[in-house]
């Protein structure tokens, strides 16, 4: 299999690529890790008239976090960088729990966090997990940079709400208020599956309150879903074992599985509480307090 | 069977545009020109004739097109091959000199690492990616470093055998 014919550039610039994408007016589409546009322009799902590959410039490999707490992920850093993060490990539990469940090892040496974002595969864990940290995106045009939040991003399955002539440059997880606490837990058929369900839950503690909580399911409805609504239930609230159960059954209720070859719909919402108890039950733990 | 390679080279229609690139293979530096959609996976076996890699599921899924990328495993069907344009990419032609065998081949031969062979050059490659950064894996770190390989004779014990066995001779070999 091979894709029909395109152009393809190489720019040395953000501001370069921006004006190729600006010059082929939507007909462009950018090329990252290129673990999902290349197996969908292979099967001419995709078939765009003109590659831009961001991987020739250089400085879009950072992950940090900066003084203020919020953390700053780069069009190319790779799903690898991040599983073996170690200010990653240290700072954020959710992306941490999540980064070695993305696909499989050698699809995550190559595949980005922030390419994955913007192909918002409603299976995918990092819309997933951004979402549920509240996070934004940067997106960069012929006219400046703009933050794009995460609610505002996501509209649809595989659509973003960025412009044809913008890039995703960064994604931005917000400083927490308090301890930054989560975690991410998925189902797959075996590695490399896509998502039966996986429940991402990002929580900000203050002693023992939460005082924000945020989850986000993929693989159980026609895109990410945000069930930050549901899971607002728990804002103010200590993590009980009333509290987490009547999240849970908030946050499944929040999912519109379909019965497909993974599962009934019945199946996957059941997955989602047991998910969901099953991570907020960890982080009631004292012993997990401590780490 | 007709491959795009055959299409665009050598004498590429002259409407369609290509490329020059030049990547180092297994320490040599090779010039090609290629149309930007050829895959790297296509390159590697039709345009230099190195058919140790090969491609099975044609979509990102089963790893016997891996090959190292400036060292990383990268599945050689998900990369164009212009993105390899001044990179450094090792097949498993690269593995052994030319007297002997790599640890990791031996210890696939010793422990009977194959079956059919079809995943075997993305294995030792897999391998030789996780070896490098983790020279003493347990044998849970090898499924994992593995997970992203498929083997449809599902011969898995024999292929962590061998990894473990290559690991414990090139821990050896180091001291």
């Amino acid at each position: 299999m091979y894709p029909s014919r395109f152009g393809y550039e190489a720019p040395k610039t953000v501001e370069e690529a921006i004006a190729i994408l600006d010059a082929h007016g939507g007909e462009a589409k950018i090329l990252a890790g290129g673990q999902s546009l290349v197996p969908m322009m292979k099967l001419r799902f995709a078939s765009p008239e003109m590659l831009v590959d961001l991987n020739t410039i250089a400085g879009l490999d950072f992950h940090r976090v900066d003084a203020d707490g919020s953390i700053h992920i780069g069009a190319l850093c790779r799903h690898e960088d991040l599983e073996k993060s170690e200010v990653i490990k240290k700072s954020q539990p959710t992306i941490a729990a999540a980064a070695s469940l993305v696909a499989d090892p050698i699809v995550r040496a190559r595949g980005t966090f922030v390419g994955s974002v913007c192909h918002a595969d409603p299976q995918g864990d990092w819309a997933a997990a951004l979402t549920a940290l509240g996070g934004h995106i940067v997106a960069q045009g012929p006219k400046g940079t703009r933050d794009i939040a995460m609610k505002d991003f996501v509209i649809g399955p595989f659509q973003n709400t960025l412009a044809f002539n913008e890039i995703a440059i960064e994604a931005v997880i917000p400083a927490p208020k308090g301890i930054a606490r989560g975690g991410y837990l998925k189902l797959e058929r075996r590695v490399g599956d896509f998502a039966t369900a996986s429940v991402a839950v990002s929580l900000d503690m203050v002693g023992d309150t939460v005082a924000r909580a945020g989850i986000a399911l993929a693989g159980v409805g026609g895109r990410t879903i945000d069930a930050t609504a549901a899971a607002s239930v728990l804002n103010g609230k200590k993590l009980t074992a009333e509290n987490i159960s009547l999240a849970a059954a908030a946050v499944a209720a929040a999912a519109e599985p379909r019965t497909d070859h993974r599962g009934s719909a019945d199946y996957k919402r059941q997955i989602v509480k047991t998910f969901v108890e099953r991570i907020l039950t960890g982080l009631a733990t004292p012993s997990q307090k401590a780490a | 069977m007709t491959s795009l390679y055959d299409e665009v080279a050598p004498t590429p229609a002259a409407d369609v545009p290509t490329r020059r690139i030049t990547l180092n293979v297994n320490g040599e530096d090779r010039t090609v020109d290629v149309e930007p959609r050829l895959l790297l996976a296509h390159l590697i076996r039709q345009g230099l004739k190195m058919t140790g890699t090969h491609t099975g599921c044609d979509t990102t899924n089963c790893g016997a097109c891996t090959i190292l990328f400036e060292g990383r495993p990268i599945k050689s069907c998900t990369m164009l091959a212009v993105q390899a344009d001044g990179h450094n990419i090792e097949t498993v032609e690269g593995m052994a000199s030319a007297s002997e065998l790599h640890p990791i081949q031996e210890g696939f031969k010793e422990e009977h690492g194959l079956h059919c062979g079809f995943c075997t050059p993305g294995m030792m490659l897999a391998a030789k990616a996780l070896l490098a950064e983790n020279p003493d894996p347990t044998e849970d770190e090898i499924r994992w470093a593995l997970s992203g390989n498929l083997c449809r004779c599902t011969g898995y014990q024999n292929i962590v055998k061998s990894v473990l066995w290559a690991a414990k001779k090139m821990r050896a070999e180091s001291n």
